[in-house]
């Protein structure tokens, strides 16, 4: 399997590099790693590094590096909706730990797991930094807020509903 | 300058020096896990903690750069708090298994934890589990001992130029690795043990077989390429467990490739340990007797010595004071055919010297891979690379060299091209200060060797690089014995001998190989069928199988010699363990056998021979030596000085493999076969 950017995603790899001085390419590496994570359905594939990692000239190690350090890049296939429970103290006082068991039960998997079906995975995250609307599920790029069981069934149903 | 004071010590020191470097200037012995000072700065061991006055933390001495009227404290009950609080960090996760660890009694981790937080733990979970690495087979893992210093990665980045290594995920889950398996492909892979500061990365090969504490060290030389690393030969009562390198910054700094640190089983089997005649073991009469019977017979003009790779010199030298007493001037210590000027030492040292590389500002390359060829010298060119302001540039066959280079061509007319004053490079050229041409010795095998040898002489005085105080024309070579021998002169007379291009011819009637295995046998045979093949060496490979008399030899490790590596450098090499069998130095057989024909050589031991020696090859004379030789003459030896257009061949092919030892390893050959994919049975035969 080979991993290539998009004729648009290939124009905004380039203005993301063009952003960086020359000989500094390793700064946009993580940008790189993001749009070819988009890409390639929410995670990154060894593909899909090297093919950031070459990009750039840097070697593909510093890519792994990368890719391994940050909880954000999902190094194997995640269903088509990430339901990233924020399980940090706020949102823990908040109620957090009943969301997260909501969800499980709902979906019946674990966290880090994915359904059968490929449509919803469960990650517990760290901090999102919304702390205020506590407690929060962050579902692929949307925040979900003041949640509490009902609301996050309900909006599972629904999400459910549109595929 | 700035001053600051340290224990109450005052010191002044130049700007950008760290406390912990000022503190070694003081004798202050500061711990440390992640500093090296051949590497960068990490700084994240947290194990060189100093106080300051006014700064509210301990900081770590090796990031921090002194500055004026700084007031340093590192024995204070603070400082040692901080440490030991680290030293209990680091333990955390570290197995107890001290008494199984290849690294114990040579460990940093456990030298430290004596001084430091000796009071056990208090951490009662379980201990991190980390999954073991197959890094190829020289480098043994145990991922549980890492302590995270990343010491093996900036190695991997900065010194080899093959980063492979990296750190993966984060916090209490790093792991030091390649996250898609594969082996380390540098030729200096070894030394990650000796960075390593824990038993995470050990010896694969001498694993499990030796405690340090065992072993009986004898300084020594290496011989498996022209650098001449100094190594420390680890042995156990008559064996060799393990090769180490001895800093020395003008030769090796800190390093020594991986044929020196691994080649040494080779020594282990297929040894010569008695005489043959005829294929038949003897003693020592027989055989000397069986030559001097065929050399009596024999006008000295169709006797023909050719020198190995890995001869030292006082073997050569009495090689040569009992050829010229039997009146024979057929030697040769270049297997390869290629053919020297050696009326100027210049001609084929590497002149600007090994630690010339870091003042030089532009680097051309000609005909010569120095990753193969000389991995040590190579990692010092992409140090200076590193520094920045210099330019690099191959004439010769790409290949990678783990730096970035601008190729100008694969043949000799590049060299031609570079003479004018288009191009880039030339333009570069033509505004530096100290610009250096590396020649590599393969090229000087070619048809056409003194030739290009020639055009790269002129090339090197049309950029100015020959002048009273910068010599930057250099000649990289490639084998131990080379340099000694040329000095020594153990070459064919011009006009009155032949070496081993008369050879190939059937010049010769008997052949006396010291050492010489890298010869196309079946080219001699056919030249002259009745050639009569001496062989005096310490592996049974291509010389011994063909020769009719085959004499026992002891093999580096086994005797004291001088070897003068490519920068004319003469060095000693120590006895590190005995010879098997009835095998000899080779200079002691020459001199027995000489009584027994009759023409006996002056000298009755090694002092002897070597005094003889230094009064006639003064250069050898090791107190004396400077390694920077300026070039004054300037002979054009040369009336065809025709280059031809064949591109330039890579001398070395398998660097694992390139002599009788390090083909009859089994770790280089599963080199061969893990690292370079190739199949190590085209390589064992020899040449």
């Amino acid at each position: 399997m080979t991993f290539q950017f998009t004729p648009e995603n290939m124009k905004e790899a380039k203005a993301i590099i063009a952003k960086y001085p020359k000989g500094r390419q390793l700064s946009a590496l993580i940008p790189l790693l993001d749009l070819a994570q988009r890409q390639n359905g929410n995670w990154l594939s060894e593909e899909a590094m090297n093919y950031a990692a070459d990009m750039l000239q840097v070697p593909r190690i510093r890519a792994y590096e990368a890719a391994t350090f940050y909880t954000m890049f999902n190094l194997k296939p995640v269903g088509k909706h990430l339901l990233q429970v924020c399980t940090s103290i706020p949102c823990g006082m908040c109620g957090a730990a009943q969301v997260l068991k909501t969800c499980k039960d709902r979906l019946g998997i674990n966290a880090g797991e994915t359904t059968k079906d490929g449509l919803f995975s469960i990650v517990e995250v760290e901090c999102l930094g919304a702390c205020i609307h506590a407690p929060v599920v962050a579902i692929n790029d949307d925040y979900n807020e003041k949640l509490s069981s009902k609301k996050m069934t309900a909006i599972i149903d629904k999400l459910e509903k549109e595929c | 300058m700035t001053k600051l004071v340290i224990d109450n010590q005052e010191i002044e020191v130049e700007e950008g020096t760290s406390i912990l470097q000022a503190c070694e200037q003081l004798g202050i012995k500061i711990p440390r896990f992640c500093y090296h000072d051949k590497l960068s700065v990490a700084g994240n061991c947290r194990m060189c903690l100093v106080e300051v006055e006014n700064m509210a933390k301990p900081v770590a001495s090796c990031v921090q750069p002194c500055s004026e009227g700084m007031v340093v404290h590192t024995n204070t009950s603070n400082v040692k708090n901080a440490r030991d609080s680290v030293m209990e960090l680091l333990l955390i996760n570290h197995p107890l298994d001290c008494p199984v660890c290849d690294q114990g009694g040579e460990c940093d981790l456990q030298d430290y934890a004596y001084e430091y937080r000796n009071k056990g733990s208090r951490y009662n979970f379980a201990k991190r589990q980390m999954p073991n690495k197959d890094l190829g087979p020289l480098i043994k893992t145990d991922m549980n001992r890492c302590i995270a210093c990343t010491r093996c990665i900036r190695f991997m980045d900065e010194i080899c130029g093959v980063p492979s290594l990296g750190g993966l995920y984060r916090g209490e889950k790093l792991d030091i690795g390649t996250y898609v398996s594969k082996v380390l492909t540098s030729e200096l892979s070894g030394n990650l043990i000796d960075v390593c500061p824990v038993g995470a990365l050990t010896n694969k090969p001498a694993a499990g077989t030796y405690r340090p504490w065992e072993l009986r060290k004898t300084i020594s030389v290496d011989v498996f390429d022209a650098v001449g690393s100094n190594i420390c030969i680890d042995t156990r009562d008559n064996e060799i467990i393990r090769v180490t390198p001895i800093r020395n910054d003008g030769v090796n700094e800190e390093w020594i490739s991986d044929k020196a640190r691994f080649a040494i089983d080779g020594l282990k089997k297929n040894r010569i340990d008695a005489p043959y005649v005829d294929k038949v073991q003897a003693d020592w009469s027989e055989a000397f007797n069986q030559i001097s019977e065929k050399l009596g017979k024999t006008s000295p003009e169709r006797i023909a010595v050719i020198a190995g790779n890995m001869v030292d010199c006082e073997s050569m030298f009495a090689m040569k004071m009992l050829m010229s007493a039997m009146k024979c001037c057929n030697l040769d210590c270049c297997q390869d055919g290629s053919v020297y000027d050696i009326s100027a030492r210049n001609n084929y040292i590497f002149n600007a010297g090994i630690a010339g590389i870091d003042e030089a500002d532009a680097i051309i390359l000609i005909g010569t891979n120095p990753r193969k060829e000389a991995p040590v010298l190579n990692a010092r060119i992409r140090k200076r690379l590193l520094k920045g302001d210099c330019s690099i540039a191959l004439i010769g066959e790409e290949a990678d060299l783990g730096y970035p280079y601008t190729h100008l061509g694969n043949t000799p007319q590049a060299i031609t091209s570079l003479m004018g004053v288009e191009g880039d490079f030339a333009y570069i050229l033509s505004r530096v200060d100290k610009p250096m041409f590396i020649l590599g010795a393969g090229v000087m095998a070619r048809d056409d060797g003194a030739a290009v040898h020639q055009n790269a002489k002129i090339l090197a005085h049309r950029y100015g690089a020959v002048r009273t105080d910068w010599n930057g024309f250099n000649v990289l070579q490639n084998v131990s014995s080379r340099v000694g021998g040329l000095d020594i002169g153990f070459v064919p007379p011009e006009g009155t001998g032949y070496g081993v291009h008369g050879v190939y011819e059937g010049k010769a009637d008997v052949l006396w190989l010291v050492g010489a295995d890298e010869l196309d046998f079946d080219r001699i045979r056919k030249a002259n069928p009745n050639v009569f093949i001496i062989y005096q060496g310490h592996i049974g490979s291509a010389g011994a199988e063909n020769a009719d008399v085959v004499m026992p030899a002891a093999a580096y490790t086994e005797k004291d010699a001088i070897y003068v590596n490519t920068e004319g450098r003469p060095q000693t090499a120590f006895q590190a363990v005995f010879p098997p069998g009835m095998a000899k130095p080779d200079w002691s057989i020459i001199r027995e056998f000489s009584e027994l024909y009759g023409c006996k050589l002056p000298f009755d031991s090694l002092a002897e021979l070597r005094a003889l020696m230094f009064s006639q090859v003064p250069v050898f004379i090791i107190e004396e030596h400077t390694h920077q030789e300026i070039m004054t003459s300037y002979s054009s030896y040369l009336n065809d000085s025709t280059m031809s257009n064949a591109p330039f061949k890579p001398a070395i092919d398998n660097f694992y493999m390139t002599d009788t030892i390090s083909r009859n390893s089994d770790t280089m050959k599963k080199c061969t076969e893990q690292i370079l994919g190739l199949s190590s049975k085209t390589y064992s035969e020899g040449a």
